[in-house]
This record gives structure tokens, sequence and C-alpha cells, in this order.
């Protein structure tokens, strides 16, 4: 990381420190933050928001690692998130996989070398009425046929 | 889409006055309407509401907290979704009722990271309200100040255990809390707190606006008023239905015509695997008791091969902190592997559900105690199909 940009990151972090109080409780939103601008959250960061929270920065790295929206390696800009769980997988969840995987030329875990998408699997999203379903970032999308999903795909190239 | 038949208790229309009723009453008077109408909680726990509000309201502290949970990650649970999406002021009037019940200024809405895309029409909507002066200072002109924020999770299914889900909102891993002492009286950061389920505050507006004696009239004795169940699975017609407590399994199959079930999952991944020969048995808080999940599987399906999608989620959901949850579940998981190997022992598979015993004994929060349920179950009831012929 360039000198400029870790400085850039700082600051960044502590405007995010004045808007949710230098407290414990404001360790979530901040990270969430940071995650949704830059797509993870570095080894650098993570000393950083924990010195403006006044916090040792395992205590960071221990909730970063605890959540499954949080991340410490980068990732690409659309994240593709497919429903594993039991109603989206009866309802075909492994051809979506298929066509995705073949579509990206990536495995799940993976992102495309042009860090455009990363691919993961989730557990339950709440749409086991409409499955099978996926999110990209924050977008759902549902009663997904392999065609359908690629064309969603498509549009977010 | 709207809850499919919501014609009991959730024609949101009867409910508009609900919030103004109650800030005419006492706090004291709006906890014993909840408690006389028998309201339990809709999160799946099913504690009785009107008693962990009493116990807020008696305890002694200079602030109170209200937290709405809509971590709602229960495989198979999506009413909480349409309650947020479609009934919004019925929810919001619930909370604020809440607030105004244990005499607490703010509340938080705990909204899953995977709905984080109602955040924005949530937002806008509780701003409508304090234009509306439904919140913020001297709601309605009763004296009342109460507001309420949002906070995103951040995709960890334990958190929807309240003490995980508060240590989640202060800033920690959610990793559950020894209890005692509850939430009620050491809660977030320390006050007395109320975490209640979305359809819980949502039943409590329904209570006050129509009183607690006609909430008592629906459903069967134990078990009051309604519950909202989200059915996914094999079947024509699944999404949110509204039933009132004592409805059979067959009469929920025949409703959302499902003609081939095998089996009926009540209570999600971490509920009860019903066969046909139960399919009689009643969805209660004594019978089967669910947070509203109920998935159908047809003729067609492989248990096992869903016995191993539950395990699975359950070993990546696990928080790790106490071992029987930790390693409980990954051995479960490596014995259904073991099973479709067909390398596992009767006496094995005998061990493996004294083990499961254990760990509904033994882990300290409610994911590691209800999570051998779809092994102990599916092995029980489908033993022929998955163990024995196979």
């Amino acid at each position: 990381m360039l000198v400029s940009e870790k400085h850039g990151l700082t600051l960044e972090i502590e405007k995010l420190a004045e808007k949710y109080g230098r407290t414990r409780e404001a360790l979530l939103p901040i990270l969430q933050e940071i995650q949704m601008k830059h797509g993870y959250i570095s080894e650098f960061a993570q000393q950083e928001i924990a010195n403006f929270l006044d916090i040792h920065p395992v205590e960071v790295y221990g909730v970063v690692t605890f959540y499954a929206f949080l991340s410490r390696k980068p990732q690409g800009r659309y994240i593709v998130k497919l429903c594993q769980t039991i109603a989206c997988d009866l309802a075909g969840k492994e051809a979506i996989a298929r066509a995705i995987e073949r579509e990206l030329n990536i495995k799940f875990g993976e992102t495309t070398p042009d860090m455009k998408f990363t691919l993961e699997y989730i557990n339950c999203m709440g749409m086991c009425d409409q499955g099978p379903a996926l999110l990209i970032n924050d977008d759902v999308y549902t009663h997904l046929t392999p065609h359908k999903t690629i064309e969603i795909i498509k549009s977010y190239k | 889409m709207p809850i499919m038949n919501d014609t009991i208790q959730f024609n949101v229309g009867e409910h508009r006055l609900a919030l103004e009723k109650a800030l005419k009453l006492a706090p004291q008077d709006i906890v014993m309407e909840i408690r006389e109408a028998g309201l339990k909680g809709r999160g799946g726990a099913g504690f009785p509401t009107g008693t962990k509000w009493l116990m807020a309201l008696s305890a002694i502290a200079d602030k109170k907290f209200v937290i709405c949970n809509a971590d709602e990650g229960e495989p198979g649970t999506f009413k909480d979704r349409v309650l947020l999406d479609e009934y919004t002021n019925l929810v919001i009037d619930g909370i604020t009722i809440g607030g105004y019940a244990i005499q607490a200024a703010e509340a938080i809405i705990y909204l899953r990271a995977e709905y984080k895309y109602l955040h924005h029409k949530l937002e806008r909507f509780l701003e409508e309200k304090r234009e509306n002066n439904q919140l913020g200072n001297n709601i309605l002109n009763s004296g009342f100040n109460f507001d309420i924020k949002i906070r995103l999770g951040s995709g960890a299914y334990v958190c929807g255990e309240e003490t995980a889900l508060i240590e989640s909102l202060e800033g920690h891993r959610g990793e559950a809390r020894n209890r005692p002492p509850f939430p009620v009286n050491t809660g977030f950061m320390g006050y007395p707190t109320i975490v209640n389920n979305v359809e819980t505050f949502a039943s409590a507006a329904i209570i006050i606006s129509k009183g607690a004696e006609w909430f008592r009239e629906i459903g069967i004795s134990k078990s009051y008023g309604t519950k909202l169940v989200s059915i996914s699975g094999d079947c024509k017609k699944p999404g949110v239905y509204e039933v009132p407590f004592g409805i059979s399994i067959n009469d929920l199959l025949k409703m959302v015509q499902a003609d081939e079930a095998k089996a009926v999952q009540v209570g999600g991944a971490s509920g009860q695997c019903i066969p046909e020969s139960q399919f009689d048995r009643k969805i209660s808080f004594e019978d089967l008791s669910t947070g509203g999940s109920v998935m159908i599987f047809n003729k067609s399906r492989d248990m096992l091969h869903i016995l191993r999608n539950f395990m699975e989620f359950f070993v990546e959901e696990s928080c790790g902190q106490c071992s029987p949850c930790r390693i409980g579940n990954k051995k479960l998981l490596e014995g259904v592997e073991l099973i479709e190997q067909g390398k596992c022992s009767y006496t094995y598979l005998n061990e493996l559900i004294e083990l499961g015993k254990s760990m509904q004994l033994a882990s300290k929060c409610g994911l590691g105690q209800s999570s051998p349920n779809p092994f102990i179950s599916i092995l029980t009831n489908f033993e022929n199909e998955v163990f024995s012929t196979r």
C-alpha cells in the first residue's frame, strides 16, 4: 500500500470514528463501512481502527474473522453470494453454481483476476420460498435458472 | 408478497390506532394486558413476553433499551422479512409500545446483513414516523420520548441468540453470554433490555389494538393467537401464512398444496423432522414448536442429503466458544459422511445419538442445544431409509 493511500485510509477511519463515536460499540459500523467501500479490511485498517477506538488490534482482528460479511482479503467489486441452504439446494442451487463458475471461470471462494467478481456461498438468506436465490452485494435475485443467472451476471460485467 | 391469508390478526388497517391507545394506558396496564393475552415469544424460544416486559419494567436503572431481533437466520424462516417489508407500521408501533411499557427511551433494530436492501426503506419509514410525531420527543403529545435506530448484522446465525446479539451490538464477536444475569437486568451496555422478535412486537401491537380477551379466543390452550409460518420446499404455494395455533401438519400441507410430502421439518435446521405417520401433530408451543419455519420434503428427496446440509450449516455457524457445539457438530457431520460411505456401524450410530443428547444438555446457548435435533430426529424417524437399507 502506498503511503498516500495509507494516509487517506487513516483520515477516512478518523472520520468514521467521529461519526460513530470512539467507543467499542462503534466497531462494527466502522468495519462495515470500510468493508463496503474497499471490499476488505486490510491489516493496516485494522490497526488504525484499533488506535482510534483505543482497543488492542487483536480485538479488531477477532471481530473481522468472526463475521461472514467481513473480509481480510481484497474481494471483487461485486460479491456474488449464492444461498447454499436446503430450500435453495433442493430448488436447484447446484446447476446455478456450475453455471456461474463456468461463466466467470473461477471456483467458489475465488475472485476473478480483474477483481470484478468474488464468488461465495452463504447460509440461508431468507428467500426460501423463491429459491434458488443469490445476493450481488446488497441486491437480491430469486427464482434463478442457469440462463437467468448468466444474464444477471452479464449485467454487472 | 404479503402474508398469504392475513385475515385473522394481521389485517393491519384495524390496528392504526394501537399506538395512540397504548399511550393512554399506564405502562403497567400494557404489561398486564400482554400477560393476560398469554403472548409467547414468536422467535422460537416461546418465553412469555409479558413476564419479560414486567421484569424489565420493574428493574431500576436510569436507562433501559428495547431491541428488535430482526436477525432472522433460521433456515426456512422469512416471515420477519415480510413483516418488515409490508407491515412496517405494525412492527414499529409494536416496538414503540414495548418501549413505553418498560419505560425505555431508545430502541435498536438489529437487521441481518442479508436484509440490507430493506435498510433504506426502514430508515425512510422511521423518518416519516418522526414527522408524524409517532416517534421522537413527546409522541402524540403523551409526554413519552422514544426513538428507534437500525444497526446491521454482518452475517452470523448465532447473533439471533439474544445475548450474542447484544455482544455484537457492543462491538464484540457474537458469542453468547452466560445466563443469568438475563438481559432484562443486565443487557445492552449493562442496562435492562428486552430483546424480542419482530413478530412478537407486531403481535403486541395487535393485542393492544384488539384486547387480550380477543387474542385468547384464537389458538388453543397455552398457545394463544396466531403464528406466521414460512413454508418452503416441495409444495405448490410456498410463502408466509398466518395460521391459528393448533393447526395440524396435515392441514398445513393441504393449504399449500403439498401432495407428495414424505417429511416436514418444523422449526428450521434446529427443529424436528416429522414423518408422515406424525402429520396429525399440531403447531403449538407444547407439541411442534417453531419460530416460523416449515420445510416440506417430498418422496423423491434423500433425507441423508438433507441432514448433511443441516450439519454443514451448523459446523459453519457454530461460534466455537463452547466445545460441545464446536466439536459435537463436526463429529455429527463426520458421522453423516461415514453413513454415506457405508462405514458407520450401528454401535457408532448410537454413540453419535448419545453425543447429540449430551450436546443438548451441555452446550452454552440455543445453537448447540438444538443443533443435534435434525440428526436425532432424522435418524430416529427415517432410520430405515437413511441407515438400515442404505
